[in-house]
């Protein structure tokens, strides 16, 4: 149990770390690399809670692909950092006090919740042998929760529609082949039969 | 020395109060803006865990995939927009945004 408390402890302070950095630092991309930091220690407590599925899911979609997002975005976009600090300081003070008052509240409503709340004195749920983690999320996801699930693709799916509808570009000097009116060409549209007046030629 | 509920929901509090606060104090970037988002969804992933896992009820952690869910989608069009205001403006001053009204 001590082992545990150790790990929760060094994973705590990385998380907490790491996301104070995620909004002091300067540079954007060192934030990014923080965000990602913070994320991989969330994943080691979500272990420490025995829900090791979330955890590893937190890592792929996490660190695999929104960090890189930002990353990538980051990296795409030529901003002038520096300048977007603007005000920094100016906000640190009453930021710091609001952020202070907000974190006492939610730590005496969590303190009181903890110690009085349904879960008080509980231990965290272990999976030993046959009863896995795993198992337990793919029983109550797809009996109780399918529609959800579902609807929890659709609104991926709405989400990659509307990044790439947003982010496309239509050129209109750029020439492309379009398939469509190739194809529903027809050949009166195209071919018409002359006569040419011999000596005379055709004009335009 | 135990771990009780407490010390996930602290550690989930502090994270929750560090993305408002990055949202107080980075009111031009968008970028760190939606990071700080970033943060308090994970905070609330923190909190759906802990409770799921004290409770002895898996449907937090079900909760807490969709909450991953709608963070990726949201981080995916938030960036997109973020993309097409840079294209448009040059910048990403949030002061700059109301130029987009009617």
């Amino acid at each position: 149990m001590t082992l545990m408390a150790i790990a929760f402890y060094i994973l705590a302070i990385i998380t907490c770390g790491a996301g104070l950095m995620v909004v002091t630092v300067k540079n954007p991309v060192h934030a990014v690399l923080f965000l990602i930091l913070a994320f991989f220690s969330a994943a080691g407590l979500f272990v420490l809670t025995g829900s090791e599925f979330l955890a590893m899911l937190l890592i792929v979609v996490y660190v695999g692909a929104v960090a890189v997002l930002f990353l990538f975005v980051v990296m795409m976009l030529d901003v002038d950092f520096i300048k977007l600090r603007q005000g920094f300081a100016n906000y640190l003070p009453i930021g710091g006090a609001l952020a202070l008052l907000i974190l006492f509240e939610l730590i005496f409503v969590n303190i009181a919740v903890a110690s009085k709340g349904a879960a008080a004195g509980n231990q965290p749920q272990v999976f030993t042998g046959q009863d896995q983690n795993i198992k337990a999320i793919g029983h109550v996801l797809y009996t109780q929760y399918t529609y959800l699930f579902e609807m929890a693709g659709f609104v991926l799916l709405v989400a990659m529609i509307g990044a790439i509808v947003l982010t496309l570009r239509h050129r209109a000097y750029v020439k492309r082949q379009d398939i469509f009116s190739q194809v529903t060409r027809r050949r009166k549209d195209a071919v018409a039969i002359v006569k040419a007046p011999t000596g005379e030629g055709i004009k335009e | 020395m135990t771990l009780g509920l407490a010390h996930f929901l602290i550690v989930s509090a502090i994270l929750f109060t560090i993305g408002v606060f990055g949202i107080f104090v980075n009111r031009r970037n968008v970028i760190i803006i939606l990071m700080s988002i970033e943060l308090i969804l994970l905070a609330v992933n923190i909190n759906f865990v802990a409770f799921s896992s004290y409770l002895h009820n898996v449907q937090g952690q079900i909760m807490a995939m969709f909450v991953l869910t709608v963070a990726a989608a949201e981080a995916a069009v938030g960036l997109a927009i973020l993309v097409t205001f840079f294209r448009n403006r040059g910048d990403i001053k949030v002061d700059d945004a109301s130029m987009m009204k009617g």
